[in-house]
């Protein structure tokens, strides 16, 4: 199955061939080389690319409803932030008493703000099997009832964009909010660890990184699950002509919903994975900047192939790293360069790129 | 007993001088020298009534504690070491040592203090007449108020004229017989000071009944205005918040409403504009009042040039794919932003507000309206005029309305529709940038200055309803009126949050906005 699925998927089998060497190579040079080897990979690096991973992913879930569902969300992000604060609140609870305050039932903050007992919103969240429900369900109401609104009422184009985009301020200006008992301006942080596994060990975070690659090669297997089958034709077709489909017959309405909440639900796992790794979660993590550069990679790997999502989203994020460590006066001046130059000669991406060579030597070939 | 019959001779040696000289100095230094309260009461009650031209400096030197007196009966200003004659304010031979300060009480000063006020309600300047009754007010007296009931009639400014009135109707309060006091209660009804509103709630536990009902009634008519008041300054504060909205937005409008153009780089050209404001005076640091008249068109012409420059590199290849322009629109966004974060500094930078701008235009005691606020509102209307008259009275406003609503057959009727575009574009970001001048003066000016407002004012655009300057205009003032009245109960954040999920839910209802277009200019 899993072959007649990556079939036609070129690119997706390469990447996932890569995605699997590196799942199983990254813990061995970890774990089995000893330190001061030239090829023993540092903790550190494994945690930055476990980060990469669930960028990946969340770029990904973007392709899904940009490239094949032409919505462009510029509103991603609240939902990979929403699978984070669960995530972080689980590992918030995990605490216990050995916070600052030392506060057995409050983490630190409430204790701060004076509060006498957990909201009841934090109810459930010290059972991790209960904050593994939250990741999905929280990012899928939102995205249910937004896209159940919104594409009802046949809100489309730039006009879903900015909504999207306003979803996520108001979120960013919600949980900046210190009332709203989600730790105010600082977030989440100081956690220790996860389902009684120090966050600070070596093989806490290779686990957490094998995790992040195998939620990125499960999250990519759905999404191609989903754009093989009949539902994947339907979505390319409303994303080619709308109003046509729908006079053909089909529910446009329904697809682009269920679409658009499979996608949230990636997200979220996505922001779930990425909170243990990073160590905290703050409402930062809700800025509209945030969402629009999740579209860049996208733009830059290529909409609409899946993999180029993967590619752009690792490719942009390794650059950042470099050079806002190199020269971090430039990273914007390229960042922005990048958006510039990608929409105005690679409208396709890389993995555009590597077809039209493919198809400028076959047409060379034509002619000739 | 020696000195009772001095004061008595002297006295009366001095009703024969006063004719031939109004020396007041000369009448009160008997009363001095006995230096009791009394006495000095007298004095002061003397040299206020007096019409000596110095009377009011003389009161002053005495409650600064600095009028001296000599042995000999020379009075002298000592001041700083240096003893003057207080009349000709010459430097006087005697030496200081010898002379003896001529103390006052608590009481003596306030007494003088009141004298003093009194004086200057014959002021030339009514300035002054209307502070001096203001600050006698709460203490005001029959005695006074029948003098100020004889300065009415001479009075000429019709401020100075209602202080004077309030004081009277003020003292009548405590007039003797009932009926004047009902009648005091009955005219002070509806007046906003704050000096009736203590009087009054006094007055509603008086022991008269009739007095106490009629004080009730005329304080709960004083409330009532005063609520009406608030409600009227909130709704000022919500329409210069809108101002804002709508100078952010405008440009918006023409860029995205008329063009369809989406550019996300529209609040950098807004902070374009508020650098501008800041160059230009760094360059006339002396000339700050009329920087900002110079700042609109610089500000126009380098956001507008900078916009030109966009729509010629970029948005020209991108029209009628709009979410890439969102994309590349967005990468200059960043680029502007760093780049003024490079060039002049991550910081933020001051930015001075002219003297015009400050101070307040008071209504009432209730009701202020802050000039800035007042001006921004102005500006703001006086920007949506003239972009409104340029859009439908000249040949460039008729060939953008033609190009955004027909392009092909606005080109074959021989409109260079590139041409127009790039205008169109920088005007668009030329008012971005004016808009900045207005923000620099009421908002931090840094390099995310932009970004703040870029939300807001796409919000205000979709809510509006693309391509319409009059739906812009009622979205952004009524954004801002909402924003303001939710505030005091739900405080500015969460007020801000209700207002973006209202539009969310908007859009829902009326996906096109409060004023959608119509007919083929609608397209798909």
């Amino acid at each position: 199955m899993l072959l007649t699925l990556l079939r036609n998927d070129r690119g997706g089998q390469i990447m996932l061939g890569v995605l699997a060497l590196v799942i199983i190579a990254v813990p061995i040079l970890n774990l089995v080389v000893p330190q001061g080897n030239p090829l023993h990979v540092p903790t550190y690096l494994v945690t930055l690319m476990g980060k990469y991973l669930t960028y990946a992913l969340l770029a990904v879930t973007v392709d899904l409803v940009w490239g094949y569902l032409g919505i462009l969300s510029l509103g991603h992000g609240a939902f990979f932030a929403l699978g984070g604060y669960a995530m972080g609140m689980y590992l918030m609870r995990q605490i216990g008493d050995r916070g600052v305050y030392g506060n057995p039932e409050l983490p630190d903050f409430m204790v701060f703000l004076n509060w006498k007992e957990l909201p009841w919103f934090w109810a459930g969240f010290d059972m991790f099997w209960f904050a593994l429900l939250m990741v999905i369900v929280v990012p899928a109401i939102l995205a249910f009832v937004f896209g159940w609104l919104a594409f009802r009422s046949r809100v489309t184009g730039v006009y879903l964009s900015i909504m999207t985009q306003a979803l996520t301020y108001a979120l960013l200006l919600a949980f900046f909010r210190n009332e709203m008992g989600f730790g105010g301006n600082n977030g989440l942080t100081d956690f220790k660890d996860m389902l009684g596994f120090s966050l600070q060990a070596d093989g806490t975070r290779i686990a957490l990184f094998v995790a992040s690659g195998i939620a990125l090669a499960l999250g990519y297997l759905i999404c191609r699950y989903i754009i093989n089958s009949k539902l994947g034709r339907v979505i390319v077709a409303i994303r080619d002509a709308e109003s046509r489909t729908r006079f053909v017959g089909y529910k446009v309405e329904n697809y682009k919903v269920w679409v658009f909440t499979v996608s949230a639900i990636l997200a979220g796992i996505a922001g779930a994975l990425y909170v243990p790794q990073v160590g905290i979660i703050n409402p930062g993590e809700f800025s509209p900047l945030n969402s629009i550069e999740i579209v860049i990679w996208v733009a830059i790997g290529g909409r609409a192939t899946l993999y180029g999502a993967v590619l752009g989203a690792i490719l942009v994020n390794y650059s950042k790293t470099l050079f806002t460590g190199l020269m971090p006066e430039s990273w914007l001046f390229m960042l922005g360069a990048l958006f510039v130059l990608v929409t105005l000669y690679l409208p396709k991406g890389l993995a555009g790129l590597v077809n039209q060579l493919k198809t400028h030597t076959v047409s060379k070939k034509v002619t000739a | 007993m020696m000195k009772r019959l001095m004061i008595l001779v002297v006295l009366s040696w001095l009703c024969f001088q006063s004719v031939q000289a109004e020396d007041v100095l000369i009448e009160v230094l008997p009363l001095l020298q006995t230096n009791t309260v009394q006495t000095k009461q007298q004095a002061i009650e003397t040299l206020a009534k007096s019409t000596d031209a110095n009377r009011a400096q003389y009161l002053q030197v005495l409650m600064n504690g600095e009028l001296y007196l000599h042995s000999n009966g020379t009075l002298a200003i000592v001041k700083d070491s240096q003893v003057l004659d207080p009349k000709t304010n010459q430097v006087l031979t005697l030496p200081s040592s010898e002379f003896k300060k001529i103390t006052t009480t608590n009481n003596l000063r306030s007494q003088i203090r009141k004298a003093l006020e009194q004086l200057n309600l014959t002021d030339a300047n009514p300035t002054v007449r209307l502070q001096a009754a203001t600050n006698l007010l709460n203490t005001i007296t029959p005695d006074i108020a029948a003098s100020w009931q004889q300065l009415l009639t001479t009075e000429t400014n019709p401020t100075v004229k209602n202080a004077l009135q309030l004081g009277i109707d003020l003292a009548a309060l405590n007039a003797p017989e009932k009926s004047a006091r009902l009648q005091a209660i009955q005219l002070l009804s509806g007046n906003l000071a704050p000096e009736v509103r203590k009087r009054l709630q006094v007055l509603t536990t008086d022991s008269d009944a009739e007095i106490a009902q009629a004080s009730q009634r005329s304080l709960k008519t004083i409330n009532d205005k005063i609520e009406l008041y608030s409600y009227g300054e909130t709704l000022f504060f919500g329409v210069s918040l809108g101002s804002i909205l709508v100078l952010a937005a405008i440009g918006l409008a023409i860029t995205f409403g008329v063009m369809g153009v989406i550019n996300m780089a529209h609040g950098e050209l807004i902070m374009l504009g508020a650098y501008t404001t800041y160059f230009i005076q760094q360059l006339m640091p002396s000339f700050i009042d009329y920087s900002l008249i110079l700042a609109i068109p610089a500000a126009f012409i380098v956001s507008g040039l900078m916009g030109v420059l966009i729509e010629r590199t970029v948005i020209r290849h991108l029209y009628g794919r709009p979410l890439e322009t969102l994309l590349a629109t967005f990468g200059i966004s960043l680029i502007l932003q760093q780049l003024v974060r490079t060039v002049v500094s991550p910081q933020n930078v001051p930015v001075s507000n002219p003297s015009w701008m400050s101070g307040s235009l008071e209504i009432n005691s209730v009701l202020s309206l802050t000039y800035n606020r007042l001006y921004i509102i102005v500006f703001c209307l006086i920007v949506f005029a003239v972009l409104f008259m340029v859009l439908k009275k000249t040949n460039l406003g008729l060939q953008v309305r033609a190009v955004s609503q027909n392009r092909a057959m606005a080109r074959a009727m021989g409109v260079r529709s590139a041409r127009v575009d790039a205008l169109t574009f920088g005007l668009g970001s030329g008012i971005a940038g004016v808009a900045g001048v207005a923000l620099s003066q009421i908002t931090n000016v840094g390099p995310n200055l932009g970004q703040s407002y870029i939300i807001d004012s796409f919000m205000v655009v979709v809510f509006g309803g693309v391509g319409n300057l009059w739906g812009t205009l009622v979205a952004g003032l009524s954004l801002g009126v909402v924003n303001k009245v939710l505030e005091p109960w739900a405080g500015a954040v969460l007020a801000k949050i209700l207002v973006l999920v209202f539009i969310i839910l908007f859009i829902q209802k009326r996906p096109r906005g409060l004023f959608p277009q119509k007919g083929r200019a609608a397209g798909d």
